[in-house]
């Protein structure tokens, strides 16, 4: 059970602050901000999620910069106190549309009115969107998203983020459209991280594909859908190791290791022909999560070098290749490379005639990066780098510096082939249509190619 | 409410500090208290507002207390809510002024719309003022029998809350027999989830004091309650499920089909979404198959793909609990996840507490067939710009090279480490080579070629400086200019900040000049005399104790400073098994993310409302808590690097006799017994010191050692066994649950023994054969598990034994449970000597 929940902007002030049990002193948000900010001297290393100051045990996650914590002194499920945090913060923004500090500090009573449906006395009683409708009674004030700054200074808690941004829509479930009547829409988005290791020889070390298939529905009268996934999709991969990749390579088929479901999700006719059948609640929730290991085509490939060029002296040359049709195009892709730590200057060379792309030294951490901001399926890419030396350099230079890690966004692209065949809702009636999104993307998550 | 420290802080534009904006509020309120113009409400609104949001950031509102409760006078619900949070956080400050909001309370409770009822009857409770409790009754009972389910679910929390508040007035109401009423026959599922929380709670309380309450207690785990929850699992909501698979958990099967049955049911919550129901879940799962082993393992197999799943799919700090688990599962089952190492390979971005982990469970998986790739990728790490994480890589290769596979790729890899020119590799590669000198002494020729090329002036971590001295003084006869270096680090004597190098010079210098007298003679003198002038109480003593041992005699001085040495074959474990057992029964709790069991962590008022299964083992371990932190401790110092792992792993016997729940027994109160005549013998025949080797071991005893008293001559037990004995596997099943242990060792297996283990089948046989019998085995080399039981003649007193070989360190950890306690240290002689006699006959 849970003693207090609040949310802490990054300085570290209440936004709410909610007492279920008075087991805990009123001081905790400000010990528990001291901890995570202070967690080691350095400040190099992030405080856990979980840990313990005189008995009292603090919980948090953080979304958008935000702190979401929970306190207690029982023995508790952490996954459950983790997954509720993360839960609420998803509830808020489904009230809110968009979840930033400034919109939840305009609407911080209709949290309140909130939170106290979803947790009494400590006890988790709904985190359903849908059940929340009918004891919430504040309208939602929406922040507009278009005005909204980009994350900014926030964006140091983002850290390893899984979550991903602006995909699916900033429109809250319950406020009306300007316009006055709701559009008939849901969003369907197939989602999926990859984490790609590359070896110095460009051999894949290891791979996964980490998947979501998020639904957000603003259909009125919920009606039931019916999601046809591919007829040759398989679950499990009976005997032999996952990572034996000739097994499945060629035969076509797309094999999942392994997945899970949403609750309302039913598998009646999954196992004969791939479709799941649900009444969606209204909100954002995944309704599969699935990973992959089996083989894929990595979408880019990159070959780096670096090597002396006299005295104190030493070149990169990093070369990226797209390896998907020309028909699709990456976009916010970000290169990064550690330089050996004596480094002291960079100076780069693109390639003639290039648009929209950015370098920098980042002094501080020995950083080189460079920004593209689209990259065109089947094209190359290439950055030169100078770079000067403090001191001679003794053992070999590969060493000191690398891998190479990549950040990318690939729209209406997804490399397991997995597909939604259709989206059927019930029909209520002939004239009925709702507007329905299916959207791929593919983000990644770690993707590093050492050298 | 105390004003907090926000308001310390430099205030912010928007964060106003308070006085003149609280009167300037109260004014305002006042005005609006009375007014009935139209739009009123929407100016109360934005006020309510200005005050909630003072209240959020910590700033003392209470004074408006009076005019909050005028202005609610309102038929808004917006309205009302605001002035309910209000009124719930002030109230216990302000007990007088709470009265004034009973009124109103009361009749919202009466009101026709449920919602307002419901909001009314959960503020009434949450009020927290003791002398206001007689006011609730009476709506609760009504709440209680309410037609609309959403009052009914506030109602039953709302019995909890009087209860925290005054224990005695909901008793006498009656309230917790409505509550197991409604319980049982209430149709909407989150009332029934209410119910049973609520309860838990309630009754662990009472229990103490009342046998009804305890009775009452019980029969939440009995099977026609836990069958009537499991039958609508589907029903309850996510959070309640879990609530429902906790109190499962409690549940004991009487049979294997019973359990076969509740895995079947439960089966499918093992995909589901969110991770807090599959993680309890697999904890029933864990928990049902216990005793059986094969099935065990197969649960294993099972949940491995789901965990996997549930990491990478949810946040970094979901992955992080969910990860935890793994982790000590991978622990305890290293080979089921042999082959997935892979999924154990860091990424870049993620959280250093996720990295911390995935390297222990690296090092965990490590075997023959992977070793190689995962130290290769081990290996990359260790050049990362992260550099905490750099270190933790480094000490991961240097575990797995400890658990003997592939080590000659290994030590290559260790020793292109300390050629890497990054003061942090070399340090943590010279603490590492330290170690596996210790362990593999055959590897000192390639090793010290390296080493020796490393200056001394380069090192600076304590840790590693000392390692480096402890190489030279110990490989002094093969170092070329060990003397020479050692010689010049006596020489910098004061600029070493750092005790503990300080006590390994002085080590290294005696064992130098064993080996090479004349060039060191002159070194040592000038380190004695430092040594003798340390300020450091541990460096005069140990200074001042070679001088005089080397006065005394210089050879025997050699052989207490520098013995032959053994190479050590196992380090010892940081935690004992029992621990880890406890931390393992406690599945899909905190403990699995702090790697400690919860009497460490957690009050005893606060363990949580279903530990009663537990109660006996707490017993104990209120006592044993006292003994743990400081043997920890020992631990903790122990790093030691002269200590000997024998030494070592005595110090993990002691601390298992103190922390196991830990029943007295003879055997080891005689050996305290023995050991303290030894000492006062020794302080009576000051003289033997030195000479003695009786004297010699109370020393060390009294350093906390814990050398137990050999059992050199296992007299004959009086012990008989009943040879017939039986016992059905769900009481043994039920038995190992319910007692605490009152033995734990380990037990030396022959050679020979070792041989026949190919296949255990012999073992059962041999063991059956002095009356022991197998309920259970399992496992695979080189570790096997086996249950066995046996029974006394002639009465119906049952000695139960989990027993683990280990087939490589052909040690056999041991633990046994017994109905009758007293007999346990005889049982326990029978076992070893049966154990022992393996192979050999």
């Amino acid at each position: 059970m849970i003693s207090q929940f609040f949310v802490l902007s990054q300085r570290g002030d209440n936004i709410v602050f909610r007492d279920y049990r008075g087991e805990v002193a009123k001081g905790s948000a400000e010990i528990f901000f001291r901890k995570v900010k202070f967690w080691k001297e350095d400040g190099q290393e992030e405080a856990p999620p979980v840990f313990n100051v005189d008995g009292v045990n603090y919980f948090h996650v953080k979304v958008v910069g935000l702190l979401f914590v929970a306190t207690t002194r029982v023995n508790v499920s952490p996954s459950l106190v983790l997954e509720l945090l993360q839960r609420i913060a998803r509830v808020i923004k489904d009230y809110l549309g968009v979840l930033s500090e400034d919109s939840l500090r305009k609407n911080f009573v209709l949290v309140y009115e909130m939170l106290d449906e979803v947790i009494d006395f400590g006890y988790v009683q709904t985190t359903s969107t849908e059940v929340l409708k009918s004891y919430v009674f504040n309208e939602p004030i929406v922040v507009d998203a278009a005005r909204l700054q980009p994350l900014g200074p926030a964006a140091i808690f983002m850290q390893g983020t899984k979550r991903m941004p602006g995909t699916a829509v900033t429109k809250s479930v319950v406020a009306n459209e300007p316009g006055g009547r709701k559009r008939e829409e849901i969003f369907v988005d197939i989602i999926e991280k990859i984490s790609v290791t590359f070896s110095s020889s460009g051999y894949i070390l290891t791979s996964e594909i980490d998947g979501t298939i998020q639904m957000k529905s603003y259909l009125s009268g919920n009606p039931e859908i019916r999601l046809a996934l591919n007829e040759d999709l398989s679950i499990g991969r009976g005997g032999g190791t996952i990572y034996d990749y000739r097994s499945s390579s060629g035969s076509g088929a797309v094999i999942l290791d392994d997945c899970n479901f949403h609750e309302s999700v039913r598998l009646d006719s999954f196992d004969m022909d791939r479709t799941l059948s649900l009444v969606p609640p209204d909100g954002e929730f995944p309704v599969m999560n699935y990973r992959m290991t089996q083989e894929f085509k990595p979408p880019f490939r990159i070959n780096c070098l670096i090597e002396e060029a006299g005295q104190l002296k030493a070149e990169v040359i990093i070369k990226v290749r797209a390896e998907f049709p020309s028909n699709i195009t990456a976009n916010t892709i970000a290169v990064q490379m550690p330089l050996p730590k004596y480094t002291t200057r960079a100076s780069f060379e693109l390639e003639p005639g290039a648009v929209g792309q950015r370098t920098d030294f980042k002094e501080a951490n020995k950083k080189l990066e460079w920004g593209l901001k689209k990259i065109v399926g089947g094209s190359e890419h290439t950055l030169r780098a100078k770079l000067t030396f403090s001191q001679e350099s003794h053992a070999n230079l590969t060493k000191e510096a690398g891998p190479v890690s990549m950040t990318f966004t690939i729209p209406m692209y997804n490399v397991s082939r997995l597909q939604v065949k259709y989206l059927q809702i019930a029909k209520k009636s002939s004239s009925y249509n709702p507007y329905r999104w299916v959207r791929y993307v593919t983000q990644a998550n770690s993707y590093v190619a050492r050298i | 409410m105390a004003p907090p420290a926000q308001s310390q802080r430099s205030p912010s534009p928007s964060q106003p500090s308070g006085k003149s904006e609280v009167s300037d509020l109260k004014l305002q309120l006042r005005q609006l208290a009375g007014s009935r113009a139209p739009g009123v409400d929407d100016s109360k609104r934005e006020l309510f507002k200005k005050v909630i949001s003072y209240m959020t950031i910590g700033i003392d509102v209470s004074s408006l207390f009076g005019e909050m409760v005028m202005c609610s006078a309102t038929s808004d619900i917006v309205l009302k809510k605001m002035c309910y949070l209000y009124v719930g956080n002030y109230a216990k400050v302000n007990p007088d002024l709470a009265l004034l909001t009973i009124n109103f309370l009361q009749r919202d409770c009466r009101d026709e719309d449920p919602m307002i009822r419901g909001l009314a009857l959960r503020s009434l409770c949450s009020l927290r003022v003791a002398n206001l409790v007689e006011y609730l009754v009476g709506p609760l009972g009504s709440g209680l029998k309410d037609s609309n389910s959403y009052v009914r679910m506030v109602a039953v929390m709302g019995v909890l809350k009087l209860y925290h508040i005054s224990a005695s007035t909901c008793i006498d109401a009656d309230f917790p027999s409505i509550l197991k009423h409604l319980m049982l026959h209430d149709s909407d599922t989150q009332v029934v989830a209410n119910c049973l929380s609520a309860l838990q709670e309630i009754w662990s309380a009472e229990a103490s004091t009342s046998e009804e309450a305890s009775r009452e207690r019980e029969a939440l785990i009995s099977k026609p309650f836990i069958y009537y929850l499991l039958n609508r699992i589907k029903e309850f909501c996510e959070w309640a499920q879990c609530l429902v698979l906790e109190l499962v958990t409690k549940y004991v099967p009487s049979d294997s089909s019973e359990i076969f049955d509740i895995m079947n049911l439960l089966e499918d919550r093992l995909q589901h979404a969110n991770g807090a129901v599959v993680l309890a879940t697999i904890r029933v799962f864990l928990q049902l198959t216990l005793s059986m082993t094969d099935v065990h393992q197969q649960v294993y197999e099972r949940i491995k793909a789901p965990l996997l799943t549930l990491v990478s799919s949810g946040s970094p700090e979901q992955s992080y609990a969910v990860l935890s688990h793994l982790h000590l599962l991978v622990m305890r089952a290293p080979y089921v996840f042999s082959s997935d190492y892979k999924h154990f390979y860091c990424q870049y971005n993620e959280p250093s507490y996720v990295k911390r982990l995935k390297l222990e469970m690296l090092t965990a998986v490590a075997n023959e067939s992977n070793t190689y790739e995962i130290v290769t990728e081990l290996c990359e790490y260790a050049a990362n710009v992260d550099i905490p994480i750099a270190r933790e890589s480094i000490r991961a290769v240097g575990k797995i090279a400890l658990q003997q596979y592939d080590v000659n790729a290994i030590v290559d890899r260790l020793l292109q480490f300390l050629e890497m020119e990054k003061d942090y590799v070399t340090a943590e590669a010279l603490v590492l080579v330290k170690d596996l000198l210790r362990k593999y002494p055959q590897w000192s020729h390639d090793c010290i070629a390296v080493v020796g090329n490393i200056s001394s002036k380069n090192v600076q971590e304590p840790k590693a400086k000392a390692a480096l001295i402890w190489m030279l003084g110990e490989y002094s006869q093969d170092m070329q200019d060990a003397p020479y270096v050692l010689e010049s680090l006596v020489e910098n004597w004061d600029e070493e900040h750092s005790a503990e190098v300080r006590l390994h010079l002085l080590t290294a210098m005696m064992k130098c000049f064993f080996k090479r007298p004349p060039e060191t003679q002159s070194a040592l003198g000038a380190a004695l005399a430092a040594g003798i002038a340390d300020f450091h109480q541990d460096v005069h003593d140990r200074a001042l104790f070679y001088y005089r041992i080397l006065r005394y005699n210089v050879s025997v001085a050699e052989r207490v400073v520098n013995p032959p040495k053994q190479a050590v074959s196992v380090f010892a474990d940081t935690q004992s098994s029992e621990i880890k057992d406890r931390i393992f029964d406690e599945f899909n709790s905190l403990s699995v993310l702090y790697q400690k069991p919860s009497y460490m962590f957690t009050d005893k008022e606060h363990r949580g409302p279903l530990e009663f299964a537990d109660e006996l083992g707490n017993l104990s371990i209120g006592e044993a808590a006292n003994n743990v932190v400081p043997t920890q401790m020992v631990e903790e110092n122990d790093k030691d690097l002269l200590l000997t792992t024998s030494e070592k792993e005595e110090t993990k016997g002691s601390r298992n006799n103190g922390s196991a729940y830990s029943v007295p027994y003879d055997g080891s109160s005689t050996s305290v017994f023995a050991s303290q005549t030894q000492i006062e013998s020794a302080v009576s025949n000051p003289t033997l010191a030195g000479h003695s080797p009786q004297a010699s071991f109370a020393i060390d005893d009294l350093l906390g050692l814990g050398i137990p008293a050999a059992p050199a001559v296992l007299s004959p037990p009086q012990l008989k066994l009943n040879t017939k004995a039986a016992l059905d596997p769900s009481t043994f099943q039920q038995k190992w649950r319910q007692l605490p242990v009152a033995l734990s060792q380990e037990i030396s297996v022959s050679p020979q023994g070792v041989a026949a283990l190919t296949a255990p089948q012999a073992l059962l046989r041999h063991m059956q054969s002095h009356s022991i019998h197998c309920i259970a085995s399992g496992g695979q080399s080189p570790n096997f598990k086996f249950f066995f039981f046996a029974q006394k003649f002639e009465e119906s007193s049952n000695y139960l034994v989990e027993c683990v070989i280990n087939t490589s360190s052909a040690k056999a950890q041991v633990k046994i449970k017994a109905d009758d306690q007293n007999t346990s240290q005889d049982f326990s002689t029978l076992f070893e000597s049966a154990l022992s006699k393996f192979g050999t006959s």
